[in-house]
């Protein structure tokens, strides 16, 4: 059973990811969009909003940087692993709290304010739940982690995420002994994985890095021939 | 020179009586789907008031349309692109829906099945975005219908700028008029310009603008960005979406929807030649009151040779160059110089342009002593102040405006004389700057109005850019939903199919 949920279903999961992601992309494209609510009620959104995005993405990049950086880059910067650990606790706590109250914010609104609660979809709705659900599990890990501060625990996480991600056997193994608060919070951000390409999530993908590049501000079309061409 | 063909669009608002046809024909082409039933592509305000959306004139608060930096450069007002995209979790400038105002619709179902009562069942209105009672509706898209409301709210018009508009709201000195608007399809788009997904196009064919329904992520920048507020974001679908200028008629050479069915005639659609290449540096001239003048000078004159050499280099069609030398739109603006663009200041550098309305005469009881200056009543003595016709389409420039009223009385006297007296009175055109013929012509556009005067619309050559044999057997225009005739209500990520209704053939 371990073995199915962090050995096997991280695949799985990231497989839809990918696949359901092209696949929408692809066929519907008209359904790709960040689902703004921001017209029907300003209110609680514009605080909410903010704090939730800054914060999920600072936990983002928080992950992402932990995560997958090799141990042997923090060992050769002389960061030792309890200093690491330290230091993902504080960013972690703090951008967890932020998201925390921003995404309270945003469920708050969703739920009880009657434009919003009417206009959701069901996806809108669950989303947002797991999320909220998810910054609880992580802020938990905290007081968790809090009781050993060596940083062992951590590069366990470490070693299953990168040999999951470099497809060699064993990763589940990694972390089989790691309290149920990780695992808890493990196996629901995969699920929050799986049902990405379903929900708003996918604006992400749409990050407008282009319009930075775009020269210029306008955008003309042509579909005529020009003579010269 | 870059030469571009732009379909422009001229109200000549002396001859809107404000019937809202042209709304009404829009809403029900347009916007009847869930999610825009708050927004109309086209509405008709009363002037003097604070319009559609509340006060959208007033860019201190919206920040719409551009400005220019320092160093002379253009820039959205809401902000640069950084700025834009830092804003992107949250847009300080996007209106409410209560901007515009909560769609409604009433119970008509109660009043034929309403049991017996003692009172008189009524139709009570409910919301259309949460379906509950709305027990007072606050704001609708006419909401200070034929001044409807009280005189201070209506004054906070930002067309006052620089008025003494305390004794406009006296009974004696009251004035009205009609605007309607649309979408401008502007020479410099803002919206265009700030939308972070690039969805927001200019045609380069025709000029028209718009927003392609699979590229557009909903970032709701270019709502806030249009200082028009003509881009309108869907509720239901996430989606922005503005008025078409109705491109599958147009492609066809017909009229717009709100063009074909205006009652008063007041809608004029033609070709302008324009040189491209000047856009960055017309929108940003200096001061505003010279952006009119400007965008004059941008206009292409189509009888010039050198004109016509370079459109067709471009590759525009050859009866697209013979549609620009009748174009309505071209007499109007250059020729006669009688039409405005809306609001020139915010730098968007807009396509639809306005004919001032005339108006009575301002005091009737001292009407022996107002300054008639030969057989024409002075144009400042018109009831409309001409600073707040400035205000509204020349950056508050008065001269070009009182000029255009100048000729439009000059045109009523010299035809007055004409078929009433039977006296040719060319020293009354030669006085406005015109000569009798030109005084004729406009007569028959703007009084006559004939539809083939109206209307001088070449249809797009697809033929040239399509092989029509690989789109035989395809769906024509559809709802962003390929050819589905919509067989399953919903689908895996989160889209509504809807039906897309086909005749079925006659077995």
């Amino acid at each position: 059973m371990h073995n199915f949920f962090f050995g096997i279903y991280p695949y799985i999961a990231l497989s839809v990811l990918v696949v359901g992601s092209i696949a929408r992309y692809e066929t519907d494209p008209f359904t790709w969009k960040t689902s703004s609510s921001q017209l029907l009620r300003r209110k609680q959104l514009i605080m909410g909003s903010v704090l939730f995005h800054l914060g999920i993405l600072m936990i983002f990049g928080g992950h992402f940087v932990g995560l997958l950086t090799p141990i042997q880059i923090f060992d050769a910067m002389g960061v030792s692993h309890s200093a690491k650990q330290m230091l993902a606790m504080v960013l972690g706590g703090v951008s967890g709290v932020v998201s925390l109250i921003g995404g309270l914010l945003l469920l708050h609104r969703r739920l009880f304010d009657a434009r919003i609660r009417k206009t959701s979809s069901f996806a809108d709705i669950a989303i947002l739940v797991l999320i909220v659900a998810q910054l609880f599990l992580g802020l938990g890990t905290i007081f968790v982690s809090a009781q050993h501060l060596d940083g062992h625990e951590m590069t366990k996480f470490m070693a299953w995420a990168q040999m999951i991600l470099t497809f060699r056997a064993g990763a589940a193994a990694q972390i089989a002994d790691v309290a149920m608060v990780f695992k808890l919070h493990m196996f629901l951000g995969l699920s929050l994985f799986l049902v990405f390409p379903f929900t708003r999530l996918v604006h992400m993908l749409s990050v407008p890095v282009r319009y930075v590049l775009r020269p210029g501000y306008q955008i003309v079309r042509s579909r005529k021939r020009h003579p010269a061409e | 020179m870059k030469v571009r063909a732009q379909i422009g669009m001229v109200l000549n608002l002396d001859k809107c009586i404000g019937c809202h046809t042209c709304s009404v024909t829009c809403k029900n082409v347009w916007t009847t789907r869930e999610g825009v039933e708050y927004a109309w592509f086209n509405n008709v305000e009363t002037k003097p008031g604070t319009g559609y959306p509340t006060d959208w004139e007033n860019q201190k608060k919206w920040n719409g349309g551009w400005i220019r930096t320092k160093s002379g450069k253009l820039q959205p007002k809401q902000g640069g692109k950084f700025r834009i995209l830092a804003n992107i979790f949250a847009n300080p400038d996007l209106p409410e829906i209560d901007d515009y105002y909560e769609p409604f619709d009433f119970d008509h179902d109660h009043l034929k099945s309403a049991p017996e009562m003692q009172a008189f069942p009524t139709a009570r209105p409910y919301s259309k975005i949460t379906g509950e009672r709305i027990e007072k509706i606050e704001k609708g898209p006419n909401w200070e219908e034929i001044l409807g409301g009280e005189f201070a709210k209506r004054s906070q018009d930002y067309n006052f700028e620089g008025i003494q508009k305390e004794i406009y709201g006296e009974y004696e000195n009251t004035f009205m008029m009609y605007l309607p608007r649309l979408c401008e399809h502007c020479l410099n788009p803002a919206c265009a310009a700030s939308c972070p997904s690039g969805a927001i196009y200019k045609r380069e064919e025709d000029g028209i603008v718009l927003i392609d329904q699979e590229k557009c992520r909903g970032w709701r920048m270019c709502v806030s960005g249009c200082p028009y507020k003509k881009v309108y974001y869907n509720w239901s679908t996430g989606k922005s979406e503005k008025c078409t200028l109705c491109y599958p008629r147009i492609e066809s050479g017909n009229p717009t929807v709100c063009s074909e069915t205006c009652v008063g005639r007041i809608r004029y659609l033609g070709v302008i030649l324009y040189d491209a290449d000047k856009i960055a540096d017309v929108a940003s001239v200096e001061d505003e009151k010279n952006l009119y003048e400007a965008q004059l000078g941008m206009f292409l004159d189509p009888k010039d040779p050198k004109v016509i050499a370079a459109a067709r280099a471009e590759g525009i069609p050859e009866d697209w160059i013979k549609a620009a030398k009748d174009s309505p739109v071209w007499k109007m603006a250059m020729d006669w110089k009688v039409a405005f663009p809306l609001h020139p200041e915010y730098r968007t550098l807009p396509m639809v342009w306005y004919i001032p309305p005339l108006s009575p005469i301002q005091n009737a009881a001292t009407a022996g002593s107002i300054g008639i200056d030969g057989d024409m009543p002075d144009v400042r003595s018109l009831r409309i102040p001409l600073r707040y016709l400035a205000n509204m389409l020349t950056a508050g420039d008065e001269a070009p405006v009182a000029t255009a009223l100048e000729r439009m009385l000059a045109m009523r006297a010299y035809m007055r004389a004409k078929t009433v007296d039977g006296v040719i009175n060319e020293a009354l055109a030669t006085k406005v700057g015109l000569n009798a013929a030109l005084i004729e012509d406009m007569y028959k556009i703007m009084a006559l109005a004939d539809y083939e005067d109206r209307f001088v619309i070449p249809t797009t050559h697809r033929e040239q850019v399509e092989e029509a044999y690989d789109i035989k057997s395809g769906c024509g225009f559809t709802d962003t939903n390929g050819c589905s005739t919509g067989i399953s209500k919903g689908n895996l990520f989160g889209g509504k199919k809807r039906p897309l209704k086909m005749p079925h053939e006659v077995q």
